[in-house]
């Protein structure tokens, strides 16, 4: 159905959306660059040049460059191992047969809709404050000493808000993936004795792999940027414990206001980004061809 | 696979369920019962579930001070706004990609997805340069271009898997009986569009409601949209936490409402149709 006149009509159909994402990539792309091999802080303007690579081998020599970086993939791994493993367990638990199934999927997807910075609030006050905080109350209660989360455990506390925030996401997809399960295998599988560890190593696990690649592509890629949850609790502290590389840029670009580091950080943000993007394409032009 | 099993197991499951969600969802119901208490029994120790002294003193208090309207009204307008400037951008793309495949077509879904995993603090500093040098920083509309940009590919990606499933026969069969092309997409097209064009407004509204990068970077007092308002809503010694909990509650209520009639499509839309 696709004469020539529709397809020029098509092309001029799409041109708009990939005029405005191609602009939006390319020209802050193209400043970045250049920007990170300048001399540019905002607190001494006029002294202005080029500096090579010092903006980034500034990054490369501060300890905290180290840690930002692995502090960026603890979040992205932890949050993925526990929202997974934990979605895929609550899955199967609500899969079974329960009263109420539509109620229970409407508290369970609630977290997913609560923004950033008011659950890394409630959980920073309500939950975790070593006075006031309801944990505080129970250790009271238990004679132990409240547990200072944010200042002792800054990334555990991160890893744990942000997983509660996702949970609900991946929870959802894999219950959905579950649901399109044939029961008529699981019940042949039985008959013929298979136990339900086994019915669910070789059965159901294989059918939820596609799920499961889903939610860790989608997860990461929100994952890689997380910034309000740090913002509103550590502010990247105590020290730099809980800094990520988008947290220590964002320190560069408006605390230290030094523009220059804080693009060449940007590049390194970008290099890395991509690299994992390259193997999440991958399996995504597999797993999206819909 | 739900199966029959006997009443008592039933009994069971559902009990191990409920606790489950219940525990999941247990920190939104805290905050908003914490909402409704004084400041003096919000912190008690240990904590009630049953105060005595309800109020709506909190929800007036924040209401009146700190400008808490303008912060809910200008969330309200960037993300209702960014997500339909998207949807103008992204329906007819989406629609000839669905409807007049390209050999390209794939690439290009994918290229737009791409652009979604740039690190946005990478991209802090033009942006805030150039919003500043537009005069678009700290103003509505700033917010509004950059998360139209920010969600355009999941709107493209949405409405393209929603579109392709619109069967193309449907549409030559209405050409044969001589429908014209306005005719053609008024009667035909946009009536079987719209279910799936109105998941996608709901979760991108969804999304840039929630937005909690551009939101605090490229405002400061005249565009700040609750996202701000949380996130610098600080004092310590925990005197606040029933008019914080209020705040909180006013931030998340509309959205959380308009998730759960949506929750249905979130799976298909966020997966991108890849799990249906």
């Amino acid at each position: 159905m696709a004469t020539q006149s529709s397809r020029a009509a098509a092309r001029l159909m799409v041109a708009p959306s990939v005029i405005v994402l191609f602009i939006w990539m390319i020209v802050p792309l193209a400043m970045t660059i250049w920007f990170s091999f300048r001399l540019y802080r905002l607190l001494s303007p006029e002294r202005t040049g080029w500096v090579g690579f010092r903006n980034y081998s500034w990054f490369f020599n501060s300890p905290d460059f180290w840690l930002a970086i692995s502090n960026t993939l603890l979040l992205v791994g932890g949050v993925l191992a526990i929202t997974i493993v934990l979605g895929v367990l609550i899955a199967l638990l609500i899969d079974l047969p329960v009263w109420g199934q539509g109620p229970l999927r409407i508290l369970v997807i609630s977290p997913f809709f609560v923004m950033p910075p008011v659950a890394a609030s409630i959980w920073e006050n309500l939950f975790m404050h070593p006075q006031n905080g309801m944990f505080a109350s129970f250790a009271q209660g238990l004679g132990m000493k409240p547990i200072l989360f944010m200042e002792s455990y800054p990334m555990s506390s991160v890893i744990f808000i942000v997983s509660w925030e996702w949970l609900p996401f991946a929870t959802l997809i894999l219950l959905t993936a579950l649901q399109s399960l044939s029961s008529e295998q699981l019940e042949a599988a039985e008959m013929d004795g298979a136990s339900a560890i086994s019915r669910f190593r070789y059965i159901v696990l294989p059918h939820m792999t596609r799920a499961i690649t889903v939610v860790i592509l989608i997860q990461t890629i929100f994952l890689l940027g997380i910034f309000g949850e740090i913002f509103t609790t550590t502010q990247g502290g105590p020290g730099s414990a809980s800094t990520t590389l988008p947290y220590m840029i964002y320190k560069q670009a408006v605390i230290a206001k030094d523009i220059g580091r804080a693009a060449a950080g940007g590049i390194i943000a970008v290099i890395l980004a991509n690299i994992v993007a390259y193997f999440l394409m991958r399996s995504m032009g597999k797993n999206l061809d819909a | 696979m739900a199966r029959a099993v006997s009443t008592r197991r039933k009994v069971f499951y559902t009990a191990a369920a409920w606790s489950v969600a219940l525990l999941i969802f247990f920190p939104v119901f805290w905050t908003i019962l914490t909402s409704f208490k004084t400041e003096a029994s919000a912190v008690a120790s240990p904590p009630q579930l049953f105060s005595a002294d309800w109020t709506l003193d909190n929800y007036a208090e924040v209401w009146g001070r700190s400008d808490y309207p303008r912060f809910f009204w200008n969330s309200v307008v960037i993300s209702v706004g960014s997500t339909l400037l998207g949807l103008i951008i992204a329906i007819p793309a989406a629609w000839s990609m669905a409807f007049v495949p390209g050999n390209r077509t794939k690439d290009l879904l994918m290229w737009m997805l791409s652009t979604k995993m740039m690190p946005a603090a990478a991209v802090l500093i033009p942006m805030y340069l150039i919003f500043q040098r537009t005069g678009l920083f700290d103003t509505r509309t700033g917010l509004v271009l950059a998360l139209m940009l920010m969600n355009l590919p999941v709107i493209v990606w949405m409405l393209y898997t929603y579109f392709k499933e619109i069967p193309s026969e449907i549409l030559e069969a209405a050409r044969m009986d001589g429908a014209s092309l306005g005719k053609e997409i008024i009667y035909v097209l946009t009536p079987m569009a719209i279910p799936g064009i109105a998941s996608t407004m709901l979760l991108n509204i969804i999304l840039a409601w929630n937005e909690a990068f551009w939101t605090i970077t490229l405002t400061t007092v005249n565009a700040a949209p609750l996202s701000a308002f949380i996130a610098s809503f600080s004092a310590p010694q925990g005197l606040f936490y029933a008019k914080l909990s209020a705040a909180s509650t006013m931030a998340i209520a509309p959205i959380l409402i308009l998730g759960w009639f949506s929750q249905k499509q979130l799976v298909r839309g966020l997966t991108f149709g890849a799990v249906k």
